[in-house]
């Protein structure tokens, strides 16, 4: 027996490490045309453990506080080796990972995959959207340049715009009545603690469920292969698709680079709480969508706050997502059709206000 | 090409296949982890400060009594003895790079760490540390004393 057997069989005899895989032994993939869009998940996990460990790296040299934080990310980017690539692949995996976690849900509404029984795993998908997008918001504070400044100001104000609640928690966020040093302290403590730690939990939880509930097939091809067993196509997860996912992962990791290398992320220009806004100046792209609704919405709508009524409006239907297998369920198939119309209205939507928030002067 | 070869051709490509998916997935590998190990080593500090700082006014300091002073980014010791010499050396203890500190019960320099002792010169004389502490020239100019570090001979 070679050694590496013996200490595999060594540990095998201490964990039961076999048990413990073989479900996986026996899970399989179904095959179909759609099949690709079962790699966006395992895409947007391989990214976030990017995060994680790009992050860790950054919080060598990284210093939170006004008068330290932009100054020690310019020097990871000047004076540190490879300071400038870690930042840049952290940037570019963060906004990969957002577009890979929106493409991985949209795929999974068009699929119906948040059918019965997959209902948790749906909403536990939701929550890690909003955590994505609450990483995204924290993060792009903490080089804390002008651009992440005026951003951090007017996110949190909208927060404001909440009736009853919104005051309490702008201020909760900030860590007083304005963006000042003391947001940056939280905002960093956010996204380097709080954040991952839930993150870890609903990620080990949704991928659990994942794991135990199988892939979903897609209702259309289900009900083929239901009445014809014979046509069924299927692949084993082990090792052929977990294969594929790897090589998935190491395209995505080339992309990475290479827009890291290409395109390094810039730092922009220290923030001043004493100057004007720039002009033009816009969210990160995955807030666009929001951005540009609340810009159109009229200033006085009947006799609600326009902001007020785009925020309430956007919290309920951030409630309704989370919800959606649930209002599914039990409705007769012309109602679950009328749901997949919204969803191609919901893809529309996001894609066509943020484009025209893009072009917007 | 021989009969033994060819009854035997899929081994061979499978082992080249092998060698060059290894091979690449070895070599990004190496690619991934040179920079990261690269990025572990912090940037060296300048020396600031450079060869010369001037340590203390010559009010500053009593008889029998001695002075923390920036050396760089070190921490240097001058002390003014009994007699009224001005000694300089670095404050940082050989043992284990505490900061030492002047006695002036014992007339020593002394590093409240663990206890060692060196004398007026810099030497160890008592406890754990191995070597003397560095010596600097000490220069009194008008009313500055003016520390620097010795010229190697």
């Amino acid at each position: 027996m070679s050694p590496l057997r013996k200490v595999r069989d060594w540990l095998d005899e201490r964990l039961q490490w076999d048990d413990l895989i073989a479900p996986l032994r026996e899970k399989t993939v179904p095959l179909h045309r759609l099949s690709y869009w079962y790699f966006l998940g395992g895409i947007s996990l391989f990214l976030f453990v990017i995060q994680v460990l790009t992050g860790i790296l950054l919080l060598l040299y990284y210093r939170p506080g006004a008068n330290e934080a932009f100054e020690s990310v310019q020097y990871i980017m000047t004076r540190v080796q490879f300071g400038w690539l870690i930042r840049s692949i952290h940037s570019w995996s963060a906004n990969l990972m957002i577009f890979t976690v929106f493409a991985h849900m949209f795929s999974v509404l068009f699929l119906k995959a948040y059918r019965k029984p997959r209902e948790l795993t749906w909403v536990s998908g939701v929550l890690l959207l909003f955590l994505v997008m609450g990483f995204g918001f924290s993060g792009y504070l903490l080089p804390w340049n002008t651009l992440a400044f005026f951003a951090t100001k007017v996110g949190t104000e909208i927060t404001g715009q909440v009736p009853i609640v919104g005051k309490p928690m702008m201020i909760f966020l900030r860590g007083g009545e304005d963006v000042t040093g003391a947001t940056l302290t939280r905002f960093f403590g956010f996204h380097v603690a709080v954040l991952p730690g839930i993150a870890t939990v609903l990620l080990l939880l949704h991928l659990l469920l994942v794991q135990r509930l199988g892939m979903s097939i897609p209702p259309k091809l289900e009900v083929q292969w239901t009445a014809n067993p014979a046509a069924k196509r299927e692949m084993k997860f082990l090792p052929n698709f977990l294969l594929r996912e790897l090589m998935a992962w190491y395209l995505a990791l080339g992309v990475l680079g290479a827009l890291a290398a290409v395109f390094p992320w810039n730092l922009g220009v220290k923030a001043d709480p004493f100057v004007s806004a720039p002009a033009g100046i816009k969210p990160e792209w995955y807030f666009l969508f929001m951005f540009q609704t609340l810009k159109l919405i009229p200033s006085k709508v009947w006799f609600i706050d326009g902001e007020i009524l785009g925020v309430l409006a956007f919290g309920l239907v951030a409630l309704l997502w989370l919800l959606l297998p649930f209002l599914e369920s039990d409705q007769p198939s012309h109602m679950k059709r009328w749901i997949t119309g919204l969803a191609v209205f919901a893809l529309a939507y996001t894609v066509g206000m943020s484009v025209y928030g893009y072009l917007a002067k | 090409m021989t009969v033994d070869q060819l009854s035997q051709p899929e081994p061979t490509r499978r082992r080249v296949i092998g060698f060059f998916l290894g091979g690449g997935l070895l070599a990004s590998l190496a690619s991934f982890i040179y920079p990261v190990l690269r990025y572990l080593v912090p940037p060296a500090v300048a020396d600031l400060g450079g060869d010369e700082i001037v340590a203390a006014k010559l009010t500053e300091l009593k008889l029998n009594s001695g002075k923390i002073f920036r050396f760089g980014n070190r921490p240097g010791l001058l002390i003014r003895t009994a007699s009224g010499e001005y000694r300089a050396m670095s404050a940082t203890c050989t043992h284990l790079s505490c900061t030492v500190q002047y006695r002036d019960d014992l007339r020593q320099v002394w590093c409240a760490c663990h206890n060692g002792k060196y004398d007026l010169n810099g030497r160890n004389i008592s406890g754990p540390p191995p070597r003397p502490l560095e010596g600097f020239e000490v220069q009194v100019r008008g009313d500055e004393i003016f520390v620097r570090r010795r010229r190697e001979a």
